[in-house]
């Protein structure tokens, strides 16, 4: 489902992603996990189409397109989803409004029929059932005054609606509690399927008890340097990140 | 002398002609005034960031003989709500055959001004009674010299009205450069209550000069609702100035819309003379293309435990401009005034401009005055969320334009005019999805 080939990126001059190469499976979790400024949050980004992310060399190839030529948008209608870490808040728009323009412009995009606002609340109301979110939030402007964890509910609730093929998840542990941790990772067990695929930024372990993943990848300085199963999310939890700066060392001596 | 003060000056030497005695004096003085001071120019510091130049050359022809057989769309004219009294002016001109005043409550005298003149009623007096004497209102002053109608509406103490009056000013192609002028008399007595929506509409290719000029007094414990909309087409140029006064616990709330017409300027001058008065005013300029929108803003705490919130957005795409002056008074004396005033402003694109100039002057104690203005564009980080999402760019940037100025709108208590005016605005940005909401 998705190819990433040797990929090179820059942010305001810099050069973060180093050589990065990653593939995914539709039906798979993949975790990402590496320490802080390894590029965990510029691969979400660069994968999403924001502005400003340089690509000096490599590809990204998504369901046999070039996703990289294509407008955030566009690839927001291909199935490619990004929980942001730090969702905005946007004053003024309604979350219920935002949230059926964007699925109906996705669909239009992929010339299936826009669904009318009744056939629109049917479809949120049981998300919002099986995701123990409150209808209240429907009725707020997007994201304005959430808490912490009501913003993270909120993302996931979306990707829910929108129901993309791939998710990125950029920590979206991050600042939750257990309990909120624990819904979040239920909103997305729900949504694992064979068509589906999952790409979990984390910078801790712990997400990864509740969504449980098939592949652990290690990001630091800017590419993959360690991949394997489970085990390896456990390892590090148990020895920190330290130890991959010693692993580096050794293999370097 | 330019062309454009030579023709109007002929055409106010007619004018005052034709009128009675009462009021002949008071026209002869505008006249004459406006002769010495001519347009305001550059010098005059209200007008600084609104040049009159492109009227210099114009030789409009004052008033339309044909007004009254003009064809206009009255669909435009229905708004949710108004379906009480309307009054409607079609080039300047008093259309009773659009219009309709039907049965009004005892103690209600609502009509077209014209009426009044012939015999000098106090009520017509006092709408030609401000001298309009500062720097800068010298059109102010041109249309005591030429105005011949405009609405009259008196309510007497203790009337509530409760159907909003509508009036509306069309204007309509008259295969040929016009102008036209109104002059509105408003008074509400103690206590009185009653809503009015004002509705500005035209075609593209009326090429005219729109000069309004307005009274409102209101007494004790009074209040008024005000709610304007701004349609005007866009070879239209639109000028208006409103003098308020509010009387000791007097309300007055406004919402305005301003989307239509190339060049319009706004002046609205409230006085707080009584105690505790309170007034809220709120709107948007939205604009496009070439349109200019001036809006100047006076208001003036004359007496103790008055309030008064100003909020006012401006938005210019492409080559627009948008301008603001707000300045608020607090006179001394005026002890425990509390006066808050904020201009918000959007650029929607490098050749759009947006000048805005804030100004407060506190002679009295205990104030609690906040003042700001701002500029900016849309958030990127905002816009990006919106396309991750899948929306497109063109109507992510509406949703955030929209957004942005939306809130002006919640001043309008009544729910489907509210929604109605949120499509107008909607409307009038770039590709706005889905159904406004």
């Amino acid at each position: 489902m998705l190819k990433i080939d040797n990929l090179h990126v820059r942010v305001a001059g810099r050069e973060i992603l180093k050589g990065l190469s990653l593939e995914v499976a539709a039906g798979e979790v993949h975790a990402i996990m590496g320490p802080n400024g390894a590029g965990k949050s510029t691969l979400g980004n660069v994968l999403a189409g924001r502005e400003g992310y340089e690509v000096t060399a490599g590809s990204v190839t998504y369901q046999g397109q070039d996703l990289l030529t294509l407008a955030p948008e566009a690839r927001a209608a291909a199935g490619v989803f990004l929980a942001f870490q730090y969702p905005v808040e946007i004053p003024g728009v309604n979350n219920t409004y935002f949230l059926r323009a964007a699925l109906n412009a996705q669909r239009k995009a992929r010339g299936e029929a826009e669904l009318d606002s009744m056939q629109f609340l049917k479809l949120v109301r049981e998300k919002l059932h099986v995701l123990h979110v409150s209808d209240e939030l429907l009725h707020r402007a997007v994201n304005e005054g959430f808490s912490g964890g009501e913003k993270k509910r909120n993302e996931i609730f979306q990707m829910a609606v929108l129901e993309p093929k791939l998710a990125i998840l950029d920590e979206t542990d991050s600042g939750l509690d257990i309990d909120a941790l624990k819904l979040v990772a239920e909103g997305v067990n729900r949504l694992r399927d064979p068509a589906r695929a999952f790409v979990v930024i984390t910078h801790y372990q712990r997400l990864l008890d509740y969504i449980v993943p098939d592949r652990v990848h290690v990001l630091a300085e800017g590419r993959i340097v360690l991949s394997g199963d489970r085990d390896l999310a456990l390892k590090l939890e148990q020895q920190g990140y330290a130890w991959l700066a010693e692993r580096k060392l050794a293999g370097a001596a | 002398m330019n062309a454009f003060v030579r023709t109007l000056l002929d055409a106010a030497a007619d004018v005052e002609r034709g009128s009675p005695q009462w009021l002949a004096e008071t026209r002869r003085a505008a006249r004459e005034d406006f002769a010495r001071r001519g347009l305001p120019g550059p010098r005059d510091e209200p007008w600084k960031y609104t040049n009159l130049r492109a009227l210099e050359s114009r030789v409009p022809r004052v008033g339309d003989p044909d007004a009254a057989t003009r064809v206009v769309d009255v669909a435009g004219f229905e708004l949710p709500g108004c379906h009480g009294p309307r009054l409607v002016f079609v080039n300047g001109v008093f259309r009773a055959d659009l219009s309709q005043v039907g049965a009004l409550p005892a103690g209600v005298e609502l009509g077209p001004l014209a009426g009044l003149l012939a015999d000098g009623r106090d009520s017509a007096r006092a709408v030609f009674a401000p001298e309009h004497a500062e720097p800068g209102a010298a059109l102010a002053r041109l249309n005591a010299a030429l105005a011949t109608d405009g609405v009259s509406l008196d309510v007497a103490a203790g009337v509530v009205l409760e159907a909003p009056i509508h009036l509306v000013f069309a204007g309509a192609d008259a295969g040929a450069d016009i102008a036209w002028h109104l002059r509105h008399g408003i008074r509400l007595g103690a206590g009185a209550e009653a809503t009015i929506v004002e509705q500005h509409l035209g075609a593209a290719g009326a090429v005219q000069i729109g000069n309004l000029v307005e009274q409102v007094a209101l007494g004790a414990g009074a209040r008024l609702r005000h709610v304007r909309i701004q349609e005007a087409g866009v070879d239209a140029t639109l000028v208006s100035r409103t003098d308020l006064v509010l009387g000791a616990g007097a309300s007055f709330d406004a919402v305005a819309l301003e989307l239509g017409a190339g060049l319009s300027r706004r002046d609205v001058r409230l006085r707080l003379d009584g105690e505790g008065a309170r007034a809220d005013l709120r709107g948007a300029a939205v604009l496009r293309g070439r349109q200019h929108m001036d809006a100047q803003f006076e208001l003036r705490h004359a007496s103790p435990g008055a309030t008064s919130e100003v909020r006012w957005r401006g938005i210019a795409d492409q080559r627009a401009r948008a301008v603001f002056g707000g300045t608020i008074v607090v006179e001394e004396g005026a002890d425990r005034s509390d006066a808050q005033l904020s201009n918000k402003n959007l650029l929607l694109s490098p050749h759009a401009e947006i000048d805005t100039r804030p100004v407060l002057e506190i002679h009295a104690d205990e104030v609690k005055a906040a003042h700001g203005a701002t500029v900016g564009r849309l958030d990127e980080r905002s816009l990006f969320y919106l396309r991750s999402r899948g929306v497109p760019e063109s109507a992510a940037r509406s949703m955030l334009t929209f957004a942005f100025c939306s809130d002006i709108l919640d001043g309008i208590a009544f729910e489907p005019l509210r929604a109605d005016l949120g499509q107008r605005l909607a409307r009038h940005l770039p590709r706005m999805p889905g159904d406004g909401a």
